[in-house]
């Protein structure tokens, strides 16, 4: 037999595309051709692969070997060809039986000596392999892991190409004991469930606590409020006024995930190959900090061939913007869209990508270039000055950004109080319960929480009385509110009467959300 | 008038000299066709002067410029015209000629320059606008420098009075410079008020053109009342301008700990008239007639119904900025308590926020 085909996968974007590796070995002159729109760290796969065969103690005859990857208009990148390539040959040399490879999905690079390293991309592999109705995987060894939180599908983790032609042959990696389909299902389950248990209290525990953050009573509350709704939450305050420790401590009181998310989470992670090994699900809402310095495709991905970018990696969790001013505005102005749409669709000749960036965006500004203000006693900083810093940030930047607070400057009996400070664990059990209500009240529409609550939604599920809408209409011509802003009050009354259990908003549930506005005319345009 | 306004646009000359040269000239058009010869038996003129004088004859005809200007709605007021308001021909030092849009100050009714630092705090402003307000009741012309902080304060609360206010810029007056206070600056002109200047139309606002033209807010004006100015404040240069000019000077008593307020301070110290209610100040100047109307009218203010607990939180707020967690620590409510009942005093117009989270009580 001399030619003979494997499947594999390659990922474009966070799309899977099934690839197959086929391999000719016929006499002729001893030329090794590789073929199928490759790129370069594809084509040097030939040397690696025969170098690999080679040093597994295989012989590799002196003939013409032709590869190619099809199909051939998809360009091939990474190394993760190399096994599939190698067993191609080998099946085709008569070292692995030929229906073996049936229903098999094979991934995984290899070093020269035979060993086969991970790879990134295992999991959306995996979960698109089970869904077009493959049964088996081999995959590297180091990614056995990530690749069994998928059911319904056999993996394989393998540690060499000696290994895997054994497994091949024998149905069983020597040195390891024969598993039956069935076993192996559930152990896997226990796995899975474990790792997730193991994953979600261990890690909680190393989180900042928000009992260790003295006084503030103010910003801790529009804390729980925007993570309550899943609004967007903008604090302005003077350096050293614990906005940045506010912001880590959100990380704590997010709602856990559930299964379903978290899959959707480890996928973008496991593409851009940031998956710890012994924990491969992500069980806890991603904290995503970046720095200022970020570009554009830093943040929302790019490339010849996109990858995700923080966004998307901020994805279910919090995308934290510190110095917020400090930004270049470019960068700011390409997340209005998937602040809005929570997603990002990236557009380049090879075609469209759109990734997932439903995120809860935390970001923290001071309220001048020297921070004082409207400490005038401290403040230097002319009115231009302060007018040019707060430019820096467009108004419909700001109009995407739910709750404004600001935190104040620490004094010293705050630093002195011994009171103890309510800790994170209290505050997440309020914001799980408003989660569920939300859940609840939107079950069966495609609105993700009260953030997401359009113009049109807001008659439906905020009902306003006659004595709130007076309210609302005294506020609205007082403070100046724009249309904008007067959506943002409702939505996040909202989530303000949920805390207190309540299904109608009342006025004073408007109040409160009325002290979140953005501090329009204040800083903006005095 | 084109010659009066050639002789005005000459750099480097000063005023005084302009005017002893013009006197012994008797027309500005002596002046432009004046020999040199001549020009070198005035012994008060040196060697840079004169050369001044004849490079300005070589930048073309002073005419078209003075046409142009007249176009804008720009008057043009030298120092032998009738015009020229009396009150700053008593400075030594006075311009020689001033540029105006709009009016003049009456030169019959009395006026006060209201001045003070342009970084002030919410203390400073009420008190401008205050005393504004109530002397231009009174029919008082309020004059002022048209910057940021209470200068602007003092123009708005006399307009506020439906009063004249005038502005004396460092720039030209066809300049609005900060540029925010355009409303301002059209404002001041629809109420029959004046944007005056002593810079040719065009001129940017230069540094050194500021502590120059304070000496025309000081000479336009019978009394001179520092709102808030700091140790170093400009304002104390027009304060130090009016002394010399022989003109009262008042200041507002602040804190002893504001650094804002140090030099209104000092200055009561070293005999300054204090600034205690505008209706005293009235009183003082013989205006006295309405003067208990306008006190009287204060009292009445917060004995408007408020819930306790909003008595509460307005009770703790005062014209200096509170913060939402001081509020909270003083009041011992809850934050979510604290949030509302704030919220509620701002819609009833009794506290405003001046800065996110940053709370005073408003003004009247």
């Amino acid at each position: 037999m001399s030619f003979s085909m494997i499947l594999s996968a390659a990922i474009d974007g966070l799309k899977v595309e099934f690839i197959h590796a086929e391999a000719d070995v016929s006499n002729g002159l001893p030329v090794f051709h590789m073929v199928g729109y490759l790129a370069s760290e594809v084509k040097e796969a030939g040397e690696r692969v025969r170098t690999a065969i080679r040093n597994s103690g295989f012989e590799y005859p002196a003939k013409r070997t032709v590869i190619n990857l099809s199909p051939a208009t998809i360009r091939k990148r990474g190394a993760s060809f190399d096994l599939p390539i190698a067993a191609a040959i080998l099946t085709s040399l008569g070292q692995i039986p030929p229906g073996s490879m049936r229903n098999c999905l094979m991934i995984g690079e290899l070093s020269l000596n035979g060993h086969v390293r991970k790879v990134p991309g295992i999991l959306p592999v995996v979960m698109e392999a089970a869904e077009k109705g493959i049964t088996r995987c081999i995959v590297p060894k180091e990614n056995e892991a990530e690749g069994r939180l998928v059911s319904g599908i056999e993996v394989t983790g393998v540690k060499s190409l000696r290994e895997t032609v054994a497994f091949l042959r024998d149905g069983a990696i020597p040195g390891e004991e024969r598993q039956t389909g069935k076993e192996r299902k559930t152990r896997k389950r226990d796995d899975g469930s474990d790792m997730m248990n193991e994953g979600g209290e261990s890690v909680t525990e190393e989180l900042p606590d928000f009992s260790e953050l003295q006084g503030q009573e103010n910003v801790r509350r529009a804390a729980e409020i925007a993570v309550a709704g899943g609004h967007n939450l903008l604090m302005i305050g003077p350096p050293g006024s614990g906005k940045s420790m506010t912001a880590k401590r959100i990380a704590g009181i997010l709602p856990p995930l559930d299964r379903r998310e978290s899959m959707e989470i480890t996928k973008i992670y496991s593409v851009l190959g940031l998956i710890d090994e012994s924990a491969p699900l992500i069980c806890r809402r991603p904290f995503r900090e970046v720095h200022h310095t970020a570009t554009k495709a830093a943040l929302i991905g790019g490339g010849i061939v996109p990858r995700p970018g923080e966004i998307s990696l901020a994805h279910g969790g919090v995308l934290f913007l510190d110095e917020l001013t400090e930004f270049k505005k470019s960068v700011l102005e390409v997340m209005r869209q998937p602040l809005e749409e929570r997603s990002i669709q990236i557009t380049r000749t090879y075609g469209n990508y759109r990734f997932p960036a439903d995120f809860m965006l935390v970001a923290a500004m001071n309220p001048c270039p020297c921070g004082c203000y409207p400490d005038l006693e401290r403040c230097t900083c002319t009115p231009a000055q302060i007018q040019a810093y707060l430019g820096k940030i467009s108004r419909p930047f700001l109009d995407r950004i739910d709750l404004c607070t600001e935190t104040a400057r620490v004094e010293y009996r705050d630093l002195t109080d011994t009171r103890q400070q309510e800790d994170s664990a209290r505050i997440r059990e309020r914001v799980c319960k408003v989660r569920e209500i939300q859940a609840e009240r939107y079950r069966g529409t495609d609105i993700a929480g009260n953030a997401a609550l359009k113009s049109g939604d807001l008659k439906r599920y905020c009902y306003l009385g006659a004595e709130e809408n007076r309210l609302l209409e005294r506020a609205f011509d007082i403070m100046n509110l724009t249309a904008r802003a007067y959506h943002k009050v409702i939505r996040t009354a909202r989530t303000i009467a949920d805390l207190d259990g309540e299904e109608r908003i009342r006025e004073g549930h408007l109040k409160e959300a009325l002290s979140y506005r953005m501090a329009d005319g204040k800083y903006w345009r005095r | 008038m084109k010659y009066e306004y050639w002789m005005a646009c000459i750099r480097g000359v000063s005023s005084q000299k302009k005017i002893r040269l013009r006197e012994s000239m008797t027309t500005a058009e002596a002046v432009y066709y004046i020999e040199e010869t001549r020009l070198k038996s005035f012994e008060f003129l040196n060697e840079q002067d004169r050369n001044k004088i004849l490079q300005a004859k070589k930048q073309g005809d002073p005419g078209e410029d003075y046409e142009k200007m007249c176009e804008k709605g720009i008057r043009f007021i030298p120092y032998f015209s009738k015009e020229y308001p009396e009150k700053l021909k008593e400075i030594p030092d006075c311009p020689y000629a001033v540029y105006v849009k709009g009016c003049l100050p009456d030169a019959l009714s009395r006026t006060a320059a209201i001045i003070g630092a342009r970084r002030c705090t919410p203390y400073g402003e009420k008190y401008a606008v205050d005393f504004a307000h109530a002397l231009a009741k009174h029919g008082i012309e309020i004059i002022s420098g048209m910057a940021r902080g209470v200068d602007g304060m003092g123009h708005r609360g006399a307009l506020l009075a439906g009063g004249r206010t005038f502005a004396v810029l460092g720039c030209g007056v066809d300049v609005c410079y900060p540029r925010e206070h355009i409303g301002l600056y059209v404002d001041i002109l629809e109420q029959g008020g004046g944007i005056l200047s002593e810079q040719p139309p065009g001129t940017a606002p230069l540094p050194q053109n500021f502590p120059a033209r304070n000496r025309i807010i000081s000479g336009l004006s019978d009394a001179v009342l520092v709102m808030e100015a700091g140790k170093k404040s400009g304002s104390l240069i027009t304060v130090d301008m009016a002394l010399e000019q022989g003109r009262d000077v008042y200041a507002l008593p602040g804190p002893v700990n504001s650094t804002l307020s140090d030099g209104c301070n000092h200055l009561i110290r070293q005999g300054a008239g204090v600034l205690l209610s505008p209706g005293a100040l009235l009183e003082e100047w013989g205006t006295e007639e309405s003067v208990r109307a306008c006190d009287g009218k204060k009292e009445g203010k917060n004995e408007k119904m408020l819930e306790t607990a909003e008595k509460l939180v307005y009770s703790c707020l005062g014209l200096y900025p509170k913060n939402v967690d001081q509020v909270v620590r003083e009041t011992k409510l809850c934050i979510k308590e604290v949030l509302e009942l704030l919220v509620s005093l701002e819609l009833q117009g009794y506290i405003r926020e001046i800065s996110k989270n940053y709370y005073v009580v408003s003004r009247s």
